[in-house]
């Protein structure tokens, strides 16, 4: 056993990180710097990585908030197709799609498991007045169409990957709502101090890490084993770290972290979209409990 | 990223796993839990047994008369002996893992020799001094007056929390000597013996209702000098330098323990209806993915510490979720199990034992202040 990242992996995650925090990357740099083909064979002109280098380099993309199809592309350039994202049909309320005008494909998973591959195009839909400013969102109207029908075993590995390649995007919004959280609490004072010498703020802070750490842990093991247990509780765990640091973050720059202009509310608003994405609460905890 | 065995750690399970089958049967029932004398002698003789097998202080260095096996070998020990059943390290606690290893790093020649293999062996056990009725959270702040005279110190004052005092041979002891220097540096670490004059050992009855620790109260004891480890006045850093030895194995037998207790109340809530609640249902799943996560952490902190010879933040982020984890576990037992709940039974047991993981070892306030201060680099507070 040596469960750490190996030269070669922290290499990567450095060089992701540098390229992703450097202005907001365009759908055209996402391709340059390979987020999608870091999966595919070297003989089709991918990196012929696995599962874990993806999971470091979504994680980035998670740290840097980047918007866009990321998942569903990454998975359709594994299939040898353009952009696509993974869709949900949701127990309830409406079928959302996200960044709808800029697929080719989408990954439509259905409640009982079955993935269907559908062309945008096809699509009745009109836009909805989305919470999070930086991910438009469209809403299904008419019948959902057919498409391709995926086998049994392709399904669940896709809706698997998918599932841990959303995990890691909230791994890396965890951990950057932990530092902005830091570095405000060092900056901002009051009663003469800065707030983060104050232990109501420290304990705030102490337990964003803790989310933080053990979410990644989740997520790297999973990547490792890949077995679609261990992918749920990771993504269980990933959701619970970026929902609750978000908020923590926003509480930690008070006043300020209400307003439009603070970008806090934007890491709140992606966790929420991510949380729901592939497999939400409800969906990880039945998986779980089915395995007990 | 590897989570597998290597061929070697592969090879050390399997042999380990052999000799577990085989020797596990042939040991006595475990005695009563307030049967101290009892204890001692059944902890003992495990610890010979090991001892025999080449497997006591594994993770000691070799100079020691250790193993010297790596952070990852010791890690399949403990999962190993703690999914086969066998018991738990119990008496020799503090000396296999605290005061020898502190004898080993910084004690004589002499030292070494005479007290590191009996507690290899089995022969002798130890306790630990160091809290006080004063001094808890801020160790530092302990008050126990040791006064030169001659060729011993001459101790006094009164310890709290002593594990297995009414069994031990040894003690070790944390005491001022210095009371005019700044408190951490006016500190010296003892090898006590338990048997001499002026040491009184009073049981400490627990909430739970058993006496799993003692109060020490020191009066006048006579400790020869030659059994001061590290020099005068520089027992706090002689005490962390074993926090060095701590290679993210701590608790690691107990984590394995937790994931076998959620299948287990998993069982029990399928066999007495719980099951069909979805919200208890949903609850078990929740603490089945925190503790399959806590086991990848531990494996990541040992890992970590294997590659870097030093323990990383992972550890204080482990005993933060961990301690409250087992915490949040027996009190959704006592949901599946009703009122049953109420009554003395294994689970109630282990819920009441169970309020003490976020107060010993360090409580989960002082865990975060330290998370925040040592790893996030917050500001202490004026």
């Amino acid at each position: 056993m040596h469960f750490q990242l190996t030269e070669d992996q922290r290499a990567l995650q450095q060089g992701m990180r540098e390229l992703l925090t450097r202005g907001e990357p365009g759908w055209e740099r996402l391709h340059d710097v390979g987020l999608f083909t870091l999966r595919v064979p070297e003989a089709q002109d991918g990196l012929g990585l696995g599962l874990a280098e993806a999971v470091l380099a979504f994680e980035e993309a998670g740290r840097a908030l980047v918007r866009g199809p990321l998942v569903g592309s990454e998975l359709a350039a594994t299939l040898g197709r353009d952009t696509a994202e993974v869709v949900r049909v949701p127990a309830r309320g409406p079928v959302l799609v996200p960044y709808l005008p800029e697929l080719t494909w989408v990954l439509l998973l259905d409640l009982d498991g079955s993935l269907r591959i559908v062309p945008s195009a096809g699509l009745d839909a009109r836009p909805a007045q989305a919470v999070d400013p930086r991910m438009p969102l469209w809403e299904i109207t008419g019948p959902l169409p057919d498409g391709e029908l995926c086998t049994a075993a392709d399904a669940d590995r896709l809706a698997a990957e998918a599932t841990l390649l959303t995990a890691a995007l909230q791994c890396g919004l965890a951990a950057r709502a932990l530092a902005d959280a830091v570095d405000y609490a060092r900056t901002r004072e009051q009663f003469g101090q800065p707030i983060g010498a104050f232990q109501a703020v420290q304990h705030l802070c102490a337990d964003m890490l803790a989310r933080a750490e053990l979410a990644r842990v989740a997520v790297y093991a999973a990547a490792v084993s890949a077995d679609s247990e261990e992918i749920a509780g990771a993504k269980l765990l990933a959701d619970e770290a970026a929902v609750h640091n978000a908020r923590d973050c926003l509480q930690v720059h008070g006043g300020m972290g209400f307003t439009w202009e603070a970008p806090v509310h934007l890491l709140l608003k992606r966790a929420w979209a991510w949380e729901r994405a592939v497999a939400d609460r409800e969906h990880c905890l039945d998986q779980l409990a089915g395995h007990l | 990223m590897l989570l597998s065995d290597t061929p070697a750690e592969a090879d050390f399970r399997h042999r380990l796993r052999e000799w577990l089958g085989k020797t596990l049967p042939e040991l006595p029932a475990a005695p009563d839990p307030s049967d101290w004398p009892g204890r001692r002698d059944y902890d003992t003789a495990w610890q010979r047994r090991l001892f025999d097998a080449g497997y006591a202080g594994i993770h000691w260095p070799v100079d020691a008369g250790g193993k010297g096996a790596s952070p990852s070998e010791h890690l399949i020990f403990l999962e190993e002996t703690e999914r086969a059943g066998a018991p738990y390290v119990g008496a020799s606690f503090v000396g296999l893992l605290h005061a020898g290893p502190t004898i080993a790093a910084e004690g004589t020649p002499a030292q070494r020799a005479r007290l590191l293999p009996p507690i290899l062996r089995g022969d002798e056990i130890w306790c630990q001094g160091f809290s006080e009725p004063g001094a808890g959270s801020d160790l530092a702040a302990l008050r126990t007056r040791a006064v030169r005279d001659g060729d011993s110190y001459v101790v006094t004052g009164s310890k709290i929390w002593t594990s297995h005092a009414e069994v031990a041979d040894w003690c070790e002891l944390l005491v001022r000597t210095d009371p005019d220097a700044p408190k951490h540096q006016g500190i010296t670490w003892l090898a006590m013996n338990m048997d001499a004059p002026g040491v009184t050992v009073r049981p400490l009855r627990t909430l739970a209702g058993t006496t799993e620790f003692a109060e020490l109260f020191l009066d006048e004891v006579r400790v020869p000098a030659a059994n001061r480890v590290g020099e005068e006045n520089d027992g706090w850093r002689v005490t962390m330098v074993t926090l060095s030895f701590e290679r993210g194995t701590a608790f690691a037998s107990e984590a394995v323990a937790c994931r076998r207790e959620v299948r287990e109340l998993a069982r029990v809530a399928r066999a007495n209806g719980a099951w069909d609640d979805l919200e208890l249902r949903r609850a078990l799943a929740t603490l089945s993915a925190e503790f399959a996560a806590l086991w990848r952490l531990v494996q990541w902190n040992v890992s970590e510490a294997a590659s870097r010879g030093v323990p990383g933040a992972g550890g204080s982020v482990f005993k933060l979720r961990f301690s409250e984890a087992r915490q949040h576990l027996y009190d959704l037992a006592a949901r599946v199990i009703g009122d049953e709940a109420l009554i003395e039974g294994p689970w109630t047991a282990q819920r009441l034992q169970g309020l003490s993981y976020t107060i010993a070892a360090g409580t989960s306030q002082i865990q975060r202040n330290i998370v925040a201060q040592r790893i996030l680099g917050l500001p202490k507070g004026r």
